[in-house]
């Protein structure tokens, strides 16, 4: 398969990330569209390991595997996030009973 | 040469007195400070009259004592040094023993003093006396400038001695400034020679192979003129001169005995010392000389006119002083070196025992200075009378007192350089003449127009001021026959003799040019002749004189407001100095400075106010701001490969 | 015998810094105080013992006397290296002078956290010696900064109502300033020449000597170090945080900053800038004269109005530094030793003024010019104190600052006869503030708020009657200190002349 493919799918799964993320009050839909992005990044990076840069590198390293590390690198800040994120969540819940994006900005006072 | 070599103690011993009294005024009783501070000032006057005589001996030189190294680096050199020649001895004669008479005066002047006010008026007057003879031992221009503004600061502190009166402190404070306006001519002129000679010694400046006399053709005139108009600037201000007079008359708040030896017989003639000392400098520059006579006229005349319209007795004596040092100026200005300072001599008996006089006058009247009030004096205090009487004659220049052969010489020296600068100073002199016998009639003469009390307080003063007058009025009698002129009694001008190897070079560059016998003799008899009519005259005008109207003429009054000299310059440099002061603290600095740099912070603050506001706290706009830099950053990149 | 174990330069950095640290663990207010004072009389012993193995007076050719130096970062260049010569002995012996006197003087001042107060004073004096002692470029600006941080807590923490605002402002100022000159420092140390094979460049005062500058390159660089400096001194128009700082500030705390600290701008000029950039001098010294002059002119008319004695005392000591940055840029013998001598009269100087504010804001309880009045009634000893170090400020003969001014006014007399002839407007103006204030505040009749004056305490007479006696004997004698400090100027003017 061309690598075009893979380019319209991760842009398209990054543009429904986006507007999700910039239109939905809801707190939990907006993470999932920043779970959305991280992963259409993830797939733009496994399919140009996969299709572009095979080889070794000067340091005796497969590219194409050194590549696709920064993937799992990616997953694993993306769990921590989900973690720490979605316990946010939850105490937002738990103290407003509501979880409200825009609740937030009290903070500020 | 003993003598000579004790020469340090005669500035050290008045030291000496100022510390033990100044530390020690709180302890010693006034009669052992009285002692202290007059027995000091004695033993200075004996070792200047054994240093006196072993100058006059035959074949005295220069001397130049070297103590230690003021300041010295590279090529910049500059020693405490001391430098006696017979400008210096004869100085020394008059500042130790017009000073010794003074202090002893002052013993029974100041009784009434508080003994801790006592020992501090003492204190300040040797060190007074020890920066006067500072300024006329130095062997450089440097140590005669620490002499120079030392008796400005002991006249700062003199003036305003009671200075729980704010006009004291107020004529004390003028005194300094104006003074200070001198100096920066004075500081200027030693860079200047500093930067051609790189020395300021006499002994290198003026002697016969270096300094001024090797580069007679050398030195541009510029520098010359430069130089001399400078000094010259230094000695308008401690003179009292025409711009820089107006602290004198002021300077009458402090006590009487301070005017008579700082402000008549002292201080105020340094300046015609620092002028006779660089006399080589002046006769080499004719431009500056021109400047100083014409200077010196002008004072002369200016104040005598002043001084006709003044009730104060001590203002009187002030503009008199104010218009004598013109005469010593004038007489510089046209090369009459020793005939100056023969006048300084000689006004120092007269003056300071005018000074005293009034003194013993005011202190009779309880403080009051105003001659209106005063009159038929003469009963009640002899000797003051017939003290003050010599003192007049001697300074209205009537033959034989003393102030006529200096007068005459002066006015003598002037005709040979211009007749007009004589007719002009003649006028002056004619001038003195009316004035003080027109004080003289007012305050002794006639009968007395005070109040009851005041008559009966009146009595003669003690003998500690009575015998200093009368020493005074001796020397101020016969003090003039040291100076008969030449045409009169052949050899008779002994101390223009004395002094005629200090001004040797100048006399050789100005090539002196004389009068003719009879025109000396003719000159003399107008001015001996014309001074007794106008004494008579104001004598007969003013002795019987009871009732004293307002002025009613405008010249009158602005002479009796002084031209209102003081008002003109309050308006020209005080007045706008002050609102300049305003101006630069509230406008320039406060707002403009100040208010730059409050204004980087105060925008710095305001800028990031204003950024906050982005800082909403809605999620959503942040992920928008980011999504919009992430596009930005992505075009950005596109168009700048 | 001590210099085998320790070097004078390092002593006088160590006793301070380590007391300093010390006092931080003494928690009781008068045992803090006492070993305050003694830790500085300690250092000040060590000032004069130095002073008298010095024979720079006789080798005034070795540009470095007890220089000493140790491994520090070798890798970049730069080393722990000390030493003093003519002018950095002038200057530690006036730094180790001031501190027991400030801390005598104000022996009776009660200080919350005396511990903290006394700790900060002690470092500031390590870090003031540190600079005039640092012989490489890092160490000198880490002391640089060193002395600026107790100084920020010090006029923070202590003083009066607007100490925050002011403070903030001194430091902003400063900071800018040393920003810059770190940002100099490091350009210029890139074009040093390698002193040793450990580094290509080295921070050693000499190598920044001798480094390889383009004239363009020092048309901007001169300016980076003038801002860190000029800012110390200060010279105008950079000058506003100084009456601000020193209104606001504790006594202890503007003494230490107006004696010793705006002397390391001073210093700094002498020692850091005029060698290093020679060709920038000769071209930008016309505009910092120019400058330096319209700050005295400047000062001493607004000094004439100030009703606060604090701030009065600020304006004239702008006024009195101005005629030394234009000195130091005449960059002739006369010059440049009339502004050494006058760093030790002014540190004199000033401190003797500030005593006595202290003393009559003490025993009076005001400080505004206009409420004083007739304090010679009341404590003649003061008035006599106060006419005497007024006096020694207008620079009259036999005191101190005469025979500085003296120098200063000829040099720039011998550079330029119209700058001279402007800047000596100066003497006239310095005498009528001085007298004006002096009149105001002594003379006169009493006043209800004067009528209760305290007399002065013993402590106090002690302290002022040895900074008199320094400032007669200074003026009277000179030449001892002007033949410690020749070495130094034939040094420095030969390095700007050479190049």
């Amino acid at each position: 398969m061309e690598i075009k493919w893979y380019l319209f799918l991760s842009l398209a799964l990054f543009c429904i990330g986006v507007i999700g993320a910039l239109t939905r009050r809801n707190s939990i839909i907006v993470f999932m569209c920043i779970e959305m992005m991280l992963n259409s990044v993830n797939l733009l990076l496994v399919a140009f390991s996969k299709m572009h840069l095979a080889g070794v590198n000067a340091f005796g390293v497969e590219m194409a595997t050194s590549a696709q590390i920064f993937v799992f690198f990616i997953m694993i800040v993306a769990a921590a996030e989900v973690s720490v994120g979605l316990a946010i969540i939850v105490m937002l819940y738990r103290n407003t009973h509501s979880i409200d994006i825009n609740f937030l900005n009290r903070l500020k006072n | 040469m003993n003598a000579i070599q004790l020469i340090y103690l005669v500035p050290l011993l008045p030291l000496i007195g100022f510390l033990i009294n100044g530390l020690g005024r709180k302890s010693l009783s006034k009669t052992l400070i009285g002692i202290i501070g007059s027995g000091v000032i004695f033993i200075s006057f004996c070792i200047s009259v054994f240093i006196f005589l072993a100058v006059s001996k035959e074949g005295f030189t220069v001397q130049n004592i070297h103590y230690f190294d003021f300041i010295k680096f590279e090529k910049l050199h500059i020693p405490f040094e001391f430098q006696l020649d017979q400008l210096t001895a004869v100085f020394l004669l008059i500042i130790t023993g017009v000073g010794f008479l003074i202090h002893v005066y002052s013993t029974g002047y100041m009784k009434e003093e508080t003994p801790e006010g006592f020992g501090r008026y003492f204190s300040f007057l040797n060190l007074f006396v020890f920066f006067m003879l500072l300024l006329v031992l130095g062997g450089n221009y440097v140590i005669m400038y620490i002499g120079w503004e030392g008796i400005s600061l002991c006249s700062y502190l003199l003036i305003g001695f009671w200075f729980k009166d704010h006009e004291n402190n107020d004529a004390g404070k003028k005194s300094f400034i104006m003074n200070r306006i001198g100096d920066i001519g004075f500081l200027l002129a030693i860079f200047w020679l500093l930067s051609l000679f790189g020395t300021v010694s006499y002994h290198d400046l003026y002697n016969s192979q270096n300094g001024f006399i090797s580069l007679i053709t050398n030195v541009n005139t510029t520098d010359l003129v430069g130089i001399s108009l400078l000094f010259f600037l230094g000695a308008t201000a401690k003179s009292a001169q025409i711009p820089l007079y107006t602290w004198l008359p002021d300077a009458m708040a402090g006590p009487t005995p301070v005017s008579a030896l700082i402000h008549a017989a002292t201080m105020v003639t340094a300046g015609v010392y620092l002028v006779a000392r660089s006399n080589i400098l002046y006769s080499l520059a004719p431009a500056t000389m021109t400047v100083v006579a014409v200077i010196g006229l002008a004072t002369a005349i200016f104040a005598a006119v002043i001084a006709l319209k003044q009730n104060d007795i001590k203002k009187v004596l002030a503009y008199s002083t104010v218009s004598q040092l013109g005469y010593m100026f004038l007489g510089l200005g046209v090369g009459a070196y020793s005939a100056a300072v023969f006048h300084v001599m000689t006004h120092a008996f007269f003056k300071g025992l005018l000074f005293l006089a009034a003194g013993s006058v005011i202190h009779a009247m309880a403080g009051e200075q105003d001659i209106t009030k005063m009159g038929g004096l003469g009963k009640k205090m002899k000797v003051t009378y017939i003290t003050f009487l010599i003192a007049c004659i001697a300074i209205a220049g009537i033959p034989p007192f003393s102030g006529f052969f200096s007068k005459d010489e002066i006015l003598n020296a002037a005709f040979a350089s211009n007749p007009l600068l004589y007719a002009l100073g003649l006028g002056g002199a004619l001038l003195t003449a009316f004035y003080m016998f027109r004080l003289l009639a007012l305050t002794f003469a006639g009968k007395f127009r005070g109040t009851p009390e005041q008559e009966h307080h009146l009595h003669e003063s003690p003998s500690s001021m009575t015998v200093p007058l009368v020493i005074l009025g001796v020397l101020s009698a016969i003090g003039g026959f040291v100076g008969i002129p030449e045409v009169l009694v052949g050899n008779g001008n002994k101390i223009g003799d004395f002094l005629s190897p200090v001004f040797a070079h100048s006399a050789s560059i100005l090539g002196g040019h004389q009068n003719p016998h009879q025109t000396e003799i003719i000159l003399m008899g107008v001015t001996a002749i014309l001074s007794i009519i106008i004494s008579l005259w104001a004598w007969k005008k003013y002795k019987g004189k009871t009732a004293f109207a307002p002025e009613a003429n405008t010249l009158a009054r602005v002479i009796k407001n002084k031209f209102y000299v003081d008002e003109i310059y309050d308006f020209i440099f005080v007045k706008p100095y002050r609102s300049l002061a305003g101006f630069l603290n509230n406008i320039i600095d406060k707002k403009g400075i100040d208010g730059v740099v409050n204004g980087v912070g105060r925008s710095v603050n305001y800028g990031s106010r204003q950024l906050r506001l982005l800082q909403s706290g809605q999620v959503g706009s942040y992920l928008l701001l980011m999504v919009i830099g992430m596009l930005l950053l992505f075009i950005i990149q596109l168009f700048t490969k | 015998m001590l210099g085998t174990y320790f070097t004078f330069p390092e002593l006088l950095l160590w006793i301070p810094l380590v007391t300093g640290v010390a006092a931080i663990f003494i928690k009781n207010a008068r045992s803090v105080k006492r070993f305050a004072l003694i830790s500085s009389l300690a250092t000040l012993v060590v000032s004069i013992i130095s002073l008298c193995f010095t024979d720079i007076a006789h080798h005034p050719e070795y540009f470095y006397y007890n220089n000493v130096s140790y491994v520090w970062m070798p890798y970049i260049g730069s080393s722990f290296s000390v030493g003093l010569d003519g002018m950095g002995f002038l200057l530690t012996f006036l730094t180790a002078f001031s501190y027991p006197l400030i801390f005598a003087a104000t022996y009776k001042t009660e200080w919350k956290n005396a511990n903290a107060f006394f700790a900060l004073m002690l470092l500031s004096q390590a870090g003031i010696m540190g600079v005039f002692v640092a012989a490489d470029a890092l160490l000198f600006y880490f002391f640089w900064e060193l002395a600026l941080i107790p100084i920020y807590f010090l006029c923070s923490r202590w003083g009066e109502e607007k100490r925050i605002q002011a403070t903030f402002k001194f430091f902003i100022y400063t900071f800018t300033g040393s920003l810059l000159m770190l940002v100099g420092i490091i350009f210029v140390y890139l074009h040093t020449p390698a002193l040793s094979s450990d580094s290509a460049h080295s921070f050693s005062l000499n190598a920044f000597y001798h480094a390889t500058l383009q004239p363009s390159q020092q048309d901007w660089l001169f300016w980076l170090f003038f801002a860190a400096f000029a800012v110390k001194i200060p010279v105008w128009p950079l000058h506003t945080w100084q009456p601000f700082v020193y209104e606001q500030g504790n006594y202890p705390a503007v003494m230490v900053l107006s004696g010793l600290m705006v002397k390391m701008g001073v210093f700094g000029m002498i020692k850091w800038l005029l060698p290093i950039f020679p060709a920038a001098d000769e071209k930008f010294a016309d505009l910092v004269i120019i400058l330096s002059i319209i700050g005295i002119v400047y000062a001493s008319c607004i000094a004439l109005i100030q009703s606060d004695l604090k701030r009065f005392v600020a304006w004239t000591s702008i006024a009195h530094l101005g005629l030394m940055a234009a000195a130091i840029f005449v960059r002739n013998s006369s010059g440049l030793q009339g502004v050494i001598l006058e760093m030790l009269n002014h540190g004199i100087n000033i401190l003797a003024l500030w005593i006595v504010v202290d003393i009559i804001e003490k025993n009076t309880g005001v400080r505004k010019i206009s409420e004083l009045g007739g304090l010679a009634i009341k404590s003649p000893v003061l008035a006599m104190f106060l006419v005497v170090i007024a006096f020694a400020n207008i620079a009259l003969p036999l005191t101190n600052s005469f025979v500085s001014e003296f120098l200063m006014f000829n040099g720039l007399f011998e550079f330029n006869k119209w700058y001279a002839i402007v800047a000596i407007v100066g003497i006239v103006l310095s005498s009528v503030y001085m007298l004006s204030m002096v009149q105001k505040v002594l003379f006169g009749k009493l006043n209800t708020l004067t009528e209760k004056a305290q007399p002065m305490n013993a402590g106090h007479k002690i302290v002022l009657t040895v900074l008199v006696i320094s400032i007669l004997v200074l003026g009277i004698y000179p030449e001892p200190v002007i033949h410690l400090t020749q070495g130094t100027v034939t040094d420095i003017l030969r390095s700007v002349i050479v190049k």
